[in-house]
Parts: C-alpha cells; structure tokens; sequence
C-alpha cells in the first residue's frame, strides 16, 4: 500500500486520482464521527480518517509522518482510546438532541463562516503558486532530512518536547492514581461485617445478576419474588453508565408460555 | 493537482472537528473531535512544507504530534478521573463552574 | 564662629529620655520620673557648662556652632541640621531646662497618684528636647521641626487624661489652631527660601539687603501668623484657655513659661527681617497691643484659675509680643520680660497647683478663700509671683514691664503715645485681676466644699516654687544691674539711633503704680469688702458676661469659621454622595447590570464556551479577512 502510495506521489495525476478518491471518504468519515450515537463507531471512523491523512502525508512527500501517523495515532492513541471507551463503557450510546437550546444552530453557522473565510484566505494565500515540491529537500532521504533539522535548528524544543512528554506521562500517572484512604477489609473483616451487621439479609451474599432459567447476563437484575428487579444484584457500575437491561419483559404475567404448553 | 486541494481539505476537517467539539456530549468523542483538528493542522503543514519546498512544516507538524499525544493522555487521565467520581462521560454534567 | 561638639547632649539628653521611658514602658513606671528629672537636669548642667564658657570668649566668638549632618541637599538648596548657641539661644536654653527640670521635680509629687506618670515624664522630656531644637536650630528649616514638636508635645500634655473627651477636644482645639500659625511658618520659609534662596538665619540675614521689602513684608508677617498661633495672640488666642485642662506642671511650663514664648523667640530671632520691613513690624505691635488688652480683660472674669492665669499669660506675652515689635530698642526688653515672666507665671502656676492638690483638684476660686492660713508656703510664693507681676519694686516685672512701657511711649509720635497708653492701661487691668485671684484665694472667709480639707503640700512642690519665688524677686534686678541683659544680647541686634525721649524712666515707673494701684484699690473694694458669692452670679454687666465668655472668642470663631466650614463640608458630602459616590455606584451598577446580562453566557457548559471561542474565531479570522482583502 505505501508502495502504491509513493507510486501514486510521483506524478501528478495519479495523485489527482487518489486525493479524489481518498478526500470524499475522509470526509464522510469525519462527517459520520459527528452523526453516528455510539462513541467506539466515532474512534473506528476517526481511525480511518487518520490512516486516510497518512496516505496524504506520504503522498505529500512526508514518508517519515505518514509512518509515524499509522504507528502513534493509530496504533497508540486510537488505542487508548478505545481502551478508556471499553473503561467507560463501550456499548453506551449517546443521544443525539441537542440540551443547550441555540447552540446547534450557533455552532453550524460558526463552522460554515468559519469554513468559508477560510478557504477564502487560503485560496487567496495559494492561489496561482505552484507547489516547489520536496525534490531536493527530500535529495538524503525524508528522514535525514528531517533528522538533520530536528537535531540541529530545533534541537532545543525537541528537548522541551520531550521534557513535556515525561510530564504528562507523570501527570496521568498522578491524575490516574487513587489513594486508599481506608485499609482494605480483609475477607475476615468482611465476613464479620455480613453476619454481625444491621441485618442478616446479605449474609448469604448478594443477589447474583439474571432472570433464572430465561435469560442470564451479569447486566440483568436478578427479580425478587414480588416482581420487582434486586438493585444491588448488578454491579454500580453498570447500572451507574445506563447499560443495565430492563427487567419489565421477565416479570412473571408477562413471561411468553406458549412454549412450554406446545410440548 | 494543485496542493491547496490539500489545504481545502484540511479547513473542511478542522471545521468538523470544531462542529464536533461544540455538537457532541460524549467527553471521548469531544476528544476525538480536537485530535482530528490536530491532525487537519497537521495536513496543513505538511501541504505547506510540500508548497515551500523545505521540512520546516514537517517539523512543525511532528512536534504537533508529540503536543497531542502529551494532550490525549493527559486529557484522557482526567476524563478517568472524572468518570471515577460523577460515573459519568458526558461534559455536561461537570457543570460546576456556574454554582 | 566657634564651633563645638558639646551642644547636641542640650536636645540628646532629654530626647533619650523620652525615648527610654516611651519604649520601656510599665518596666519603667517605678524608676521613669526620676530618670525623666535626671536628663533634664543634665541638660540643665550642660546649658551651665555652655554658658560658662561663653563667658569666657569675646563678644564675637560667643555663638557656638554644631554642624550634626547634612540634612537636604538638593540642587542649590542645602540644608544642614545644624545647632546655632548664641546669646539669645542660651537664655532660653537656660529658662527651659532650668524651670523645665524645676518643673520635673514639682511632678514627681504632684503627679505622683497618676498611674500613667511615667508617660507624663516621657512627654515632659519630649517637650524639653523639641524646645531645645526649636531655640537651637540655626536656620527656619531646623526650626520648624522644633516648632512642630513641641506642638506635639502640647498636644500630647493638654490631652493627658484623654480619657475625659472634654480635654481630648481641648488638645484638638490647641493643635488644630496651632496648625493655622504652623503654616504661616511654613509659608514663610517657602517664600524665603523662593526670593533669598537659604533659609539659614545667617544667610537670610546677609541677603536682606539685597532683597525686596516687599518680600521680606511677605515674609514677616507670615512669621508673625506663626508667632500668633504658638504665642496665643489675637485672633488665634482662644485655645490657650482650653490648654489649661492639661495637668498644672504643663501649664506652668510649657503654657505660661516655655512654648508660648516661642513665637517672641522667633521674631526676635527674626529681627534682621522684621527691621527691614517696617509693616510687618508694625503690625506686630498692633497684635501686641490688641492681645494684651483681650488678655487682661478676660482674665478680670474667670473664676478658674488656671484659666484667669492662661489669659494673664495671654496677656504678658502680649506686652513681650509689643516688645519685640518696637524694633532693636525693644528686642532685649521683650526678651527680659519673657525670662522674668518664665520666674513668676510658672511660680504662680504651680502655686495654682499647689492649691488644686490640696482643694481636691478644685479650680473655681468662689470655692476657696481664707487658705493663706492653711498653706503658706504657696501663699508666700504665690504673692511673691504676684507682686513681680504687678510690677511692684524691687521685683521682678517692675524691671521687665516698665521697661516695655518706657520704650512703648518713647517710640515716638501719636504711635508712642497710644502703645503707651495701652500697655498702662494693661499695667492697671493686670493688677485688678491679679488682685482679685489673690483675694478670692487667700483671703477672706473660707467657701469651700465641705469634703475639701485643705493643707500645705510636700517637700518635692513647694521647693521648687520656692525657688521660682526666688526667681520672681531677683530676676529682674539682676538681668537690668547695669543692663546687663541689654549688653550681653547688643552683638545680635542691630544698633539703634537716638529715641526721643517723651517720658523719663521715673514718670513712666511713677504712672506705671500709679495704675497699679488704682487697679489693686477697685479689686480691694470690690472683692473684699463685700461678700464674695460661691456661685458665679449672673445678674452682671454685658461686658462682664462678654468677658466670661472669653470676649466672645469662640462664638466669633464658631460663627465665622466653624459653622460656615460645616455648612461647606455639608455640601462637600452632599456633592460626594450624589457626584462621586454615584459614580461610582453607577459604576458598580453598570458592572452588576452587565454581569447579570453576561451571566447567561457563563452557563458552566464546557460546549457553549467551546462555542464562543469558535465563533471568537470565526471573528478573528473576519477581520483578517477584511484586513488583508
């Protein structure tokens, strides 16, 4: 695929035939990152947008940031990403109606002004420049060329680069840490708390999570013997982010028998 | 193929990306939202370094990457935080400032 | 001019003093007035010393200098603080911390039930080091400091028992009217340093002829401003009456012998000016004239006597005041009345404390009566005050006062006759009043309130009325034996020409008790004879109901300075509250008002405010737009 890109990048209108290829699809995958409700389809949509802006760094003469796109965004930062969205909840879905009355309409028309202005002043800057291109900058090789500026022109906010990247590291560190302020129960403890508590209700343990016998998923309340759902037979969490099913369809008037009297 | 389609690109990216940061609720994708502007900056440079003729723009660019990843890791630190003390992602409930 | 090291112990001393027994504090109540009377004493010693070895030199060696440190220099104006000794300084260096350190020692007893009389002590001291300065200083500069710090001393003793808001009011009074002859003085050092370009006595002094009369007019009579509000002289007399609620030692020596004085100190000091501006002078004489008549009669209806003495010390520094405005012959006469006067004011005051002491702190004079037999030491030195006062020989005031009267008539022309006039009749007045504070308080049938008993006070008060009595005697023979005053002040003093001589000395002295005793004849008749009411009647005379009210001093001052500057303050905090304030709530209002409307905008949102920046954007990049188009 690189190999086709760079193939692409040589002349010009195999590159035309790309970008018009390639620059509707990142669109519309940035477009659906604002449409779609659930935020994992926003990160596969943004995924491809970048692997799509890596085409066109590479296309663009830009070997080295077009690697470094695959690798870092979407290999590394995508990934976190994900991974906090599994944190948080992956199957949450959003709505979608705006709460803020007027922002909607306020926003658009900033975004569409804002557009406009700027591809006006860009068509301005540009307009009738033909593009130098990087053959000669690129004469080493992409990568020594940038090398060569990083370590020697920029050497001094490469160093601030990386002292800002060690403390951020750090500053998600502290951030992410949670400081114990009680001893954690021992099992002892904890055994001694059920059966000398209040009441002996939970001294047999919670309530374990599903419907006997019609449905079990750790995301269903058990239901006690009047009907109702046991709150705390599911984890906080789940209940807490919303992805706790409703028990309505299992309560017992409801519960579909015909099954049963077939046989 | 003139390189301000690349430019034109860039601003119709960023401005979806603006669009989104205002639009959605969800605090991962508003973040989603403010690396793909990052990353039309970014296209935006390195058309402009294509135009020039010189990696300055590359440079540029790479150090935008470095700034974003610092971003994206602290920015997700605190959305963990967060999310551990209100269970929630949505940026509308860390309304506090206003009371 | 000789120089020496030694004058800074005169104003060192005393200020150590102060400055121990204010930063000591309750460590020092038990040891403070005795160290308080020993650095004032010392200064005393040193003064001795200094006037010693003036003795020895010749008449042009005798002023000393002491250069402390350059003080301002700024451009072409520099300033030293510098002492100048000479022999007009020493005679008031010797009077402050003679009848200062007398006065120290009249304290220690009579204050001696006060349990603040460390801070007295401490006061007493500060006064004595500002003094000091103010009569030491060699230029207007080094002067006015003194000057302003025995105002704070003044203010600090008059309101000693601050605790009684009368008295607070009292200091006020006597500090807010200072401020008024305070920046006078101020007024003119500006205009001398503005028009001669030094404010050194010396250099004013060589410069004045070079300089308009006009300016040095200016200067004068700014001077005279100061004199007449440290001195009380009309129209800035009415707070020395008040003054008199400070503890009696501070009457005594800084209301009747010492500060008043100050403003006779600076127009003699100041006599190269004021023989230069012949208008100036003469409105000295003028306020001379007028005080020592409104003294005189004010004093003839008090009933309080340490009131009845403020204004007789009023009074005597307005014949001091005319003195000195009668030009070079009168110079070395309002200086000896001033010294003479420091002996029997301050003797007759601490007399009046004595009194006080032993009448329960009792001032009104219709309540004593016949205490001559139950104090005699105060009567003793009290009448010894007394006759010097009156001018009687061989006292002595017969030295001091008729010499002021003698020089008034030989001033010349119908000016000579009617100062003349004046000051015999203020002769004649002064011994009406006098009279009568003696009969009211020792003679005659006793009034007093039953719980007063009265008795001779200790050993610590009467020795240094004693010594005062003694002062009051002798002073004035000695200072006028083959006038020696007059010869030991001549080298500062410009010469005089010939004086027509209207009256010989012996007519003067002849007319002179011949007042006196018409004087002492209507008190006899009027006070003795008859009964004396305890109770101040009040079926009297207009006048003498004008005269107990201080010759309608205060109600002139009421009616034309406080009542119109209340009204103006009124309108001043109308205009503020409605002008400025409003602005300024208007201002508050106009942000509140905006901040109500922006609230809106802050709705915690993290998107809306995401929103404005985009739209801030949006703007920002507009205007480039527009810009670059």
């Amino acid at each position: 695929m690189i190999d086709l890109a760079l193939a692409v990048g040589q002349t010009q209108t195999p590159e035309a035939v790309m970008f018009w290829i390639l620059a509707p699809l990142t669109v519309a995958a940035a477009f659906g990152m604002l449409l779609v409700k659930k935020a994992v389809h926003s990160a596969i949509l943004m995924a491809s947008v970048m692997i799509n802006l890596a085409f066109f760094y590479i296309a663009q003469d830009a070997l080295f940031l077009g690697i470094v796109q695959i690798v870092v965004y979407t290999g590394a930062v995508m990934m976190l990403f994900l991974f906090i969205l599994m944190l948080v909840g992956v199957d949450s879905s959003d709505s979608l109606t705006e709460t803020i009355t007027g922002l909607r309409p306020i926003a658009i028309t900033a975004a569409v002004g804002f557009g406009g202005l700027m591809v006006s002043l860009l068509g301005r800057a540009t307009l009738g420049r033909p593009a130098i291109g990087l053959e000669s900058a690129n004469a080493n090789g992409n990568v020594k060329g940038l090398a060569q500026l990083l370590f020697s022109t920029y050497v001094w906010p490469f160093e601030v680069v990386s002292a800002l990247l060690i403390t951020a590291a750090l500053g998600a560190m502290v951030l992410a840490h949670h400081q114990r302020i009680q001893t954690r129960p021992t099992q002892r403890e904890l055994s001694t708390q059920r059966f000398r508590g209040i009441s002996l209700a939970n001294a047999a343990g919670l309530p374990a999570p599903g419907v006997f016998a019609r449905h079990n998923a750790v995301d269903v309340p058990a239901l006690l013997p009047d009907g109702s759902p046991a709150a705390n037979s599911v984890n906080a969490t789940l209940e807490a982010r919303g992805d706790m099913l409703a028990t309505g369809v299992f309560e017992l008037g409801k519960i579909d028998t015909s099954a049963g009297e077939e046989k | 193929m003139d390189a301000a389609n690349y430019l034109y690109l860039s601003v119709l990216l960023f401005t979806i990306g603006a669009v989104g940061v205002v639009v959605r609720r969800n605090a991962i994708v508003v973040f989603m939202c403010i690396e793909l502007m990052l990353n039309a900056a970014n296209l935006a440079f390195v058309t402009f370094s294509r135009i020039n003729g010189d990696l300055n723009g590359q440079v540029v660019a790479f150090f935008t990457m470095v700034v974003a990843a610092c971003e994206v890791v602290v920015g997700l630190a605190i959305i963990v935080t967060i999310y551990r003390s209100r269970r929630s992602a949505s940026v509308d409930d860390a309304s506090l400032l206003k009371r | 001019m000789t120089t020496s090291n030694s004058l800074v112990y005169l104003i060192a001393l005393p200020l150590l003093g102060a400055a121990i027994l204010l930063l000591a504090g309750r460590r020092a109540d038990k040891w403070g007035h005795i160290l308080g009377t020993v650095m004032s004493g010392s200064s005393f010693a040193v003064g001795l010393y200094q006037l010693s070895q003036m003795l020895g030199r010749s008449n042009e060696a005798r002023p000393v200098t002491q250069k402390l440190f350059e003080w301002i220099s700024v451009g072409s104006f520099k300033v030293d603080a510098a002492l100048l000794l000479d022999q007009l300084s020493i005679c008031f260096v010797l009077l402050i911390t003679g009848v200062g350190t007398l006065i120290h020692v009249y304290s220690i007893s009579y204050m001696s039930h006060d349990h603040d009389r460390r801070r007295f002590f401490a006061y007493l001291n500060l006064f004595i080091a500002a003094m000091l300065l103010l009569v030491l200083g060699n230029s207007y500069l080094n002067l006015y400091v003194g000057w302003e710090g025995v105002g704070l001393a003044s203010y600090l003793l008059i309101g000693f028992w601050n605790q009684k808001p009368a008295y607070a009011t009292a200091s006020k009074k006597a500090f807010v009217m200072n401020r008024i002859g305070d920046m006078g003085l101020s007024f003119a050092i500006m205009i001398a340093f503005a028009t001669v370009g030094t404010v050194s006595f010396e250099g004013i002094k060589e410069h004045v002829h070079h300089t308009s009369t006009g300016a040095l007019t200016a200067i004068g009579i700014m001077l005279l401003v100061a004199a007449t509000g440290k001195s009380a002289q009309f129209p800035l007399q009415a707070w020395l009456g008040d003054a008199m609620a400070g503890p009696t030692p501070v009457s005594a020596l800084i209301h009747a012998a010492t500060m008043v004085t100050a403003g006779v100190y600076l127009i003699t000091r100041s006599n190269f000016i004021f023989d230069a501006a012949p208008t100036a002078q003469l409105l000295v004489v003028i306020i001379g004239a007028i005080t020592l008549l409104f003294g005189a009669l004010i004093g003839t209806a008090k009933d309080d006597i340490k009131k009845a003495l403020a204004a007789s010390t009023m009074s005597q520094i307005g014949y001091m005041i005319l003195g000195a405005g009668l030009g070079p012959v009168g110079y070395a006469f309002a200086i000896m009345h001033l010294l003479t006067h420091g002996f029997f004011k301050a003797g007759m005051f601490l007399g009046a404390g004595s009194v006080m002491h032993g009448m329960n702190d009792e001032v009104n004079m219709r309540k004593y009566g016949a205490l001559r037999k139950f104090m005699p030491i105060t009567f003793a030195t009290f009448g010894l005050g007394y006759l010097a006062i009156l001018g009687v020989p061989p006292f002595a005031g017969f030295y001091s006062k008729d010499m002021i009267i003698e020089t008034a008539f030989n001033s010349g022309g119908t000016k000579g006759i009617i100062l003349g006039s004046v000051t015999l009749l203020g002769a004649g007045i002064t011994a009406f009043y006098m009279t009568r504070v003696m009969i009211l308080t020792f003679t005659g049938k006793s009034r007093w309130d039953e719980e007063a008993h009265p008795h001779e006070s200790p050993l610590l008060m009467w020795l240094p009325m004693a010594v005062l009595a003694i002062g009051s005697v002798s002073s004035g023979f000695l200072l006028s034996r083959g006038d020696a005053l007059v010869n030991w002040l001549a080298p500062l003093f410009q010469e005089h020409g010939e004086h027509s001589e209207l009256l010989k000395p012996i007519v003067v002295s002849g007319l002179a008790l011949a007042m006196v005793a018409i004087g002492v004849a209507i008190a006899f008749l009027k006070y003795s004879r008859q009964e004396v009411a305890s109770v101040a009647p009040e079926d009297v005379s207009v006048f003498t109901k004008i005269a107990r009210q201080d010759l309608m001093q205060d109600r002139f001052n009421e009616a034309v300075f406080m009542r119109p500057g209340q009204q103006l303050t009124q309108v001043l905090v109308k205009t503020d509250e409605a002008v400025i304030d409003g602005a300024v709530r208007g201002v508050g209002h106009m942000a509140m008002g905006s901040g109500s409307l922006l609230r809106g905008v802050q709705s915690g949102f993290v998107r809306s405010y995401a929103a404005l920046i985009l739209v801030g954007a949006v703007l920002l990049i507009a205007a480039i737009w527009v810009v670059t188009n």
